[in-house]
């Protein structure tokens, strides 16, 4: 069973060896001449302008936050629909419970306004 | 009736209490989000400001406490079901609806003067009871560890619910982080008990450690990650750090239903996969609880004794009343198992009565926390004074309270399993245990008032009142006449699992 497995190991490993070897190579051979210009952050060529550290409205996280809940939904909804006529009426009862809690989430967050955009 | 749970249906009957606080838990979100809540300001809390999404929360804590009481009247087939139908679920399930319907009486001062959102709060109370139900009635450790999630995500957003507090904030995320990570230990435990034994069902995992077909070390290995697992939840000591720091920042009503329930939840969730699936390997976790239940009431006690902060001293004593709980686990007897539930019943009951004191004298937000305090507070609220002295002592074990009657039922179930050590460090740091508890009182009772209208302003509105005639009442009447109680649980704790023989040995 293990020998089944040695090619996965192997390329695993001839990966990490070729990562890793590209950089500490580099490292090792070319010449470091470093000049102020070339220690300064790159931005696109330009001089960077105020910090990179810069703070998002909150309307993004929900956004993401709304999007992983209704992608996770499509997660469980296809492996479903593929065995649709196998599993029965049972599993059917179930899943739509499934998005009528998804439902209410919803309905609440468009009554809490999270999806407005003003 | 009977549930036989090849038919996908009769999952719903046996889980009937939990679907109908999850739907609540949805009708009161909804509900606070449709109907305007801008209403007037200055109110009773008893009907205004979201007060009418607290009743009807306590609707859904009652109807789920009519089907807890109607489960009794139906068998199961077998024992294998992913969730259980035995006394020991129904008993485990009144501690928590009892914890939710307190909870969310004593928050309507609280959800009042500090302008909570109402819906989410009464909503994310009802879904982290009904996670406790599942953890309560579980016998897969798959459900139980869903029963967790919705446990405490829910649980930590009410941690952070206070968005006008920065200690409220921090805590949440405290919690958050350490509870995520205590998780993970959890379900790494849970799946090399799969890889030692082949199935995720208590039963079934019960019947291969006791036919020797797990392999012992894959066993031990996941033994102790549960035990971390379950030692975060409960807070036993070396995994206790997060507790102090929560359970000041989170908001007071949040504390008391934590300190409580989700405690509850971990010890009944504790108790069943120990003694049902770890049973034949008794030998294995048996020292290793026995040491954490020492270490956490003599280092939790020890803490409590330094706080002059009231709300941070019942966090360390929650954490002592751990340890005295964890004896019964480490005991692993029919007795213990029975005290253990009447211990949690009793604790919750005084621990929540503590609490809701504690949010009438903290007036506006997290204030007035210090010892200094209640200063006179007997005198110029007597009837509030004479309570909370109640709860005290029977936090403290006093003859004459049910807190009195649990820790003897507790050293019960240690004696017969002869567990000398362990009853002579619960009794002394219970001796302990009076210096921190007595403190308060003789604050309330032997100083003056710092001013003269130092307690004017303390607020107790009628639910808080109910909630506390409710738990005085019970606490005293178990006191007194425990016979009624101790036959239920000892009916509850019947048929459940084979409860170990005594494995003599370690350190006794």
């Amino acid at each position: 069973m293990s020998g089944a497995y040695l090619p996965l190991l192997l390329l695993f490993g001839v990966s990490i060896l070729n990562a890793v070897g590209m950089v500490v190579t580099s490292h090792i051979l070319n010449p470091r001449r470093d000049t102020p210009q070339k220690l300064m952050p790159y931005e696109s060529g330009m001089i960077p302008l105020g910090s990179t550290r810069q703070r998002f409205s909150v309307k993004f996280y929900m956004v993401a936050i709304s999007f992983i809940v209704f992608d996770l939904e499509t997660i469980f909804l296809i492996p479903w629909a593929v065995q649709v006529r196998e599993l029965g009426w049972s599993v059917f009862v179930a899943v739509s419970l499934f998005v009528v809690v998804l439902a209410v989430g919803l309905v609440y967050e468009w009554k809490k306004g999270g999806l407005e955009w003003g | 009736m009977q549930l036989d749970f090849t038919q996908p249906l009769d999952y719903w009957w046996a889980l009937l209490p939990e679907i109908i606080l999850c739907v609540f838990g949805m009708i009161v979100l909804i509900a606070g989000v449709t109907r305007s809540s801008l209403e007037e300001e200055d109110g009773d809390p008893s009907f205004s400001h979201g007060a009418h999404l607290g009743w009807l929360a306590l609707v859904g804590v009652l109807l789920a406490g009519i089907a807890n009481g109607w489960l009794y009247g139906v068998q199961e087939v077998g024992d294998t079901s992913m969730i259980a139908v035995d006394g020991f679920r129904l008993f485990a399930n009144w501690i928590f609806l009892v914890a939710a319907a307190l909870t969310i009486l004593i928050s309507f001062a609280y959800v009042h003067r500090q302008r909570l959102q109402a819906g989410e709060f009464y909503s994310l109370i009802l879904l982290a009871s009904a996670g406790m139900m599942f953890m309560g009635g579980a016998r897969d450790l798959i459900v139980i560890f869903l029963g967790l999630e919705v446990m405490s995500i829910a649980v930590y957003a009410l941690t952070a619910f206070n968005r006008h507090d920065r200690k409220s904030a921090e805590a949440g995320l405290k919690y958050f982080l350490l509870g995520a990570f205590s998780t993970g230990f959890f379900l790494y435990g849970i799946a090399l008990v799969y890889g030692a034994s082949g199935s995720t069902n208590i039963t079934v995992i019960g019947s291969s450690v006791s036919e020797g077909l797990a392999s012992p070390g894959l066993l031990s290995v996941a033994i102790a990650l549960l035990v971390i697992g379950f030692g975060f939840k409960v807070s036993a000591v070396p995994f206790h750090m997060w507790t102090p720091d929560v359970y000041e920042g989170a908001p007071a009503p949040v504390t008391a239903f934590m300190s409580a329930s989700v405690k509850a939840a971990g010890f009944v969730a504790l108790l069943r996969v120990f003694l049902v699936a770890f049973d034949a390997s008794y030998a294995t976790w048996y020292p290793i609880m026995w040491w954490l239940a020492a270490i956490t009431m003599v280092g939790a006690n020890l803490m409590a004794l330094v706080q002059s902060n009231v709300k941070r001293m019942l966090a360390y004593s929650s954490i002592a009343h751990g340890g005295y709980l964890l004896v019964a686990v480490t005991a692993a007897n029919q007795s213990a198992a029975a005290g253990l539930l009447f211990y949690l019943l009793i604790y919750t009951l005084m621990n929540i009565g503590a609490f809701a004191v504690l949010i009438g004298v903290a007036r506006h937000s997290e204030e007035h926390m210090r010892v200094e305090d209640y200063s006179g507070f007997g005198w110029s609220r007597p009837v509030l004074g004479v309570v909370l002295t109640i709860f005290l002592l029977s936090l403290a074990g006093f003859p004459g309270t049910g807190g009195f009657i649990g820790k003897i039922y507790l050293l019960q179930g240690a004696a017969d399993a002869e567990l000398w050590y362990l009853s002579v460090i619960l009794v002394l740091t219970t001796l302990i245990s009076y210096w921190y508890y007595l403190r308060v009182a003789w604050f309330m009772w032997m100083k003056d008032s710092e001013a003269q209208d130092q307690h004017d302003l303390v607020q107790a509105p009628l639910p808080m009142q109910l909630a506390l005639l409710a738990t005085v009442a019970f606490i005293l009447y178990t006191g007194f006449f425990p016979g009624v109680t101790i036959d239920l649980v000892n009916d509850s704790v019947h048929g459940l699992g084979n409860i170990s023989e005594l494995v003599p040995g370690f350190m006794e």
